[in-house]
């Protein structure tokens, strides 16, 4: 194959990975955000406390956590049916893709959620702040490094994830390199789609790192250089996830 | 100003029952600086937080400016609408100070503002009034983190000040501060209570915090209320351990020989030369063991162990000469008489 050859595929592939990637990412958050704050306030001793609710969510975000992303995509296809009308395409998959994020994304936030000093909520509390109080101006503003370190894991597993998306014909740099790469020996476009999605990841990863350290470095926190560290492992790891999930497609 | 009546607080976890508040009876009056004070696990801190009902007593009322809060408790845990507008009207400042560190320390100001529903232009006219008031006019645009912790709880003072509260609670506010950031905060309450006529009520463990700036003072230990009063009211209690730590006296109890005596200062009395008086008086020589003297809401107040030389029986009219002269005293180590001068000294 000649590069003229490679590069209308190589653009359009691109295109529906960050098509297929941006909108599910949006939707990941809109959905786990909420989750994930409501997992940190309806566990014990939280401002919401109601174990059972507790037990419920958390069950259900374990349970679509655990399911291969592949599995999740053709078990929701009628799901995905009645939202897109079709079970084809880059629409197709963000259905899948966004469902599968989202108790992704909600444990992480459940995570960075944790973290925020209890003191302040009762700060908030002793001054008549209800609990949307304590939500709007403690919980979310004071987890934002972590929340966008998590929102940067995110998009980087759901990069991961949308090489799948090609076994509903939605396209994408995965696709492309199973296709041509692996099933008809383009070794080069392979290579190539390779180097693409690594540019892309560390783009984002840079990306994310830098808006949480600038936040991070506005609030002060001494623990910017151990949380750096722990970002920089978790790049190759992800990076690592994502070329297992190519290869298993 | 704040009252609590058979206040009780029982934690269960797991089966286990601990009990940090077993009946507390709390008065402070409008005004005044409250001090209470008690070694870790006491149940200060359970205390402070059953005022505005962060916690929820187990049995027991609440009134703070006349207001029964236990009464504005929900079934649920959460806090109802007329409990967290109570709250709003009492200010609380925090031991780890518990700024947002990622709002600017005027927006931090701001925050209890914001929970009243007020303007934007009205927030910034009142933070920054209050920024001046604490002496942080120009730190309004900085972080949190980049404040000294002298400065932090300064910020957490405005903040607490912002929904003009007639009470204000002090959860070891200078714990975390060295002694002399310690005194000038104080110092700062001392002030805000004088100018804005706040009632305090603060929780501390160390002594140095009630001799400074508490016109009365309660010793809590395990859940219950030890001592409480007015500090001249709890030096005048013969036997008082919030005095004695307050005003501490060394020295050896009576002997044969001697007869060791702890007077105690309090009123107008403070102000006479009466140990010089004595001794020209008598003609006997006193030796001072001992003495703690300080200011307290004002007022010259404090205690001294001298020593007589001779027995108590020899001793009985330069006693009953210090008596006289208004001033209260304690003879040690003498278990009979001892108890005869108690009820003389509660005259």
């Amino acid at each position: 194959m000649t590069w003229s050859e490679m590069q209308p595929l190589l653009s359009e592939a691109s295109g529906d990975t960050l098509y297929m990637v941006g909108w599910s990412t949006v939707i990941a958050v809109v959905g786990g955000l909420p989750l994930g704050v409501l997992l940190v306030l309806t566990d014990r001793g939280g401002l919401l406390q109601n174990l059972a609710a507790n037990k419920v969510i958390g069950q259900v975000v374990n349970i679509a956590r655990s399911m291969p992303f592949i599995i999740l995509m053709v078990a929701l296809m009628s799901f995905t049916r009645t939202i897109t009308g079709t079970t084809i395409g880059r629409e197709a998959a963000i259905v899948p893709l966004a469902i599968g994020a989202i108790p992704f994304f909600a444990r992480l936030v459940e995570t960075a959620v944790r973290e925020v000093d209890g003191g302040l909520v009762e700060a908030v509390q002793a001054m008549g702040g209800n609990t949307w109080t304590v939500v709007r101006k403690v919980l979310v503003p004071e987890a934002l490094p972590s929340l966008i370190s998590s929102a940067t894991t995110t998009v980087v597993a759901l990069i991961g994830y949308s090489a799948m998306a090609g076994t509903v014909g939605a396209g994408g740099l995965g696709d492309i390199a199973i296709r041509y790469g692996y099933q008809r020996f383009e070794t080069q476009l392979m290579w190539i789609t390779v180097a693409i999605l690594a540019v892309v990841i560390s783009l984002i990863q840079f990306a994310g790192d830098y808006a949480a350290r600038a936040l991070h470095r506005r609030g002060g926190h001494s623990s910017v250089a151990p949380r750096l560290r722990l970002l920089k492992n978790r790049t190759p790891a992800a990076e690592a996830v994502a070329s297992d999930v190519n290869r298993a497609a | 100003m704040i009252t609590t009546s058979g206040l009780t607080k029982v934690y269960r976890s797991r089966g286990r029952e601990v009990t940090a508040l077993d009946g507390v009876d709390l008065h402070v009056r409008e005004g005044e600086v409250y001090g209470v004070i008690g070694q870790s696990g006491a149940g200060k801190s359970s205390l402070i937080r059953c005022v505005n009902l962060l916690e929820r007593p187990t049995s027991g009322t609440v009134t703070v400016a006349g207001q029964d809060l236990t009464a504005l408790t929900g079934r649920g845990p959460r806090a109802g609408r007329e409990l967290r507008q109570a709250r709003s009207r009492i200010g609380m400042v925090f031991q780890h100070f518990n700024l947002l560190s990622s709002r600017t320390v005027q927006d931090n100001v701001e925050l209890p503002l914001e929970i009243l529903g007020k303007s934007g232009k009205e927030r910034s006219r009142k933070a920054l009034e209050l920024l001046d008031l604490v002496g942080l006019a120009d730190k309004a645009g900085v972080y949190p983190a980049q404040l000294s912790g002298g400065q932090k709880q300064r910020v957490g003072i405005a903040r607490a000040l912002a929904g003009d509260p007639k009470v204000l609670l002090s959860d070891e506010a200078t714990s975390a501060l060295d002694p002399e950031t310690t005194r000038s905060i104080l110092q700062l309450l001392r002030d805000l209570n004088r100018q804005l006529g706040l009632t305090v009520l603060l929780i501390t463990h160390e002594m140095d915090v009630v001799k400074t700036i508490c016109d009365s003072a309660a010793l809590m230990d395990r859940g219950r209320i030890v001592e409480s009063g007015t500090v001249s009211e709890l030096l005048a209690t013969p036997g008082s351990e919030l005095a004695a730590a307050l005003f501490p006296v060394g020295g050896d109890a009576s002997g044969d020989d001697r007869t060791v005596v702890d007077v105690t200062f309090h009123g107008d009395a403070a102000t006479q030369p009466v140990v010089s008086q004595l001794a020209r008086t008598y003609n006997i020589d006193i030796s001072i063991l001992g003495g703690a003297m300080d200011t307290v809401g004002g007022k010259q107040v404090g205690r001294m162990r001298i020593e007589l030389p001779g027995r108590y029986e020899e001793n009985v009219v330069p006693i009953g000469f210090l008596r006289e002269q208004g001033l209260q005293i304690d003879v040690l180590d003498r278990p009979e008489p001892q108890a005869a001068l108690v009820k003389d000294g509660a005259e």
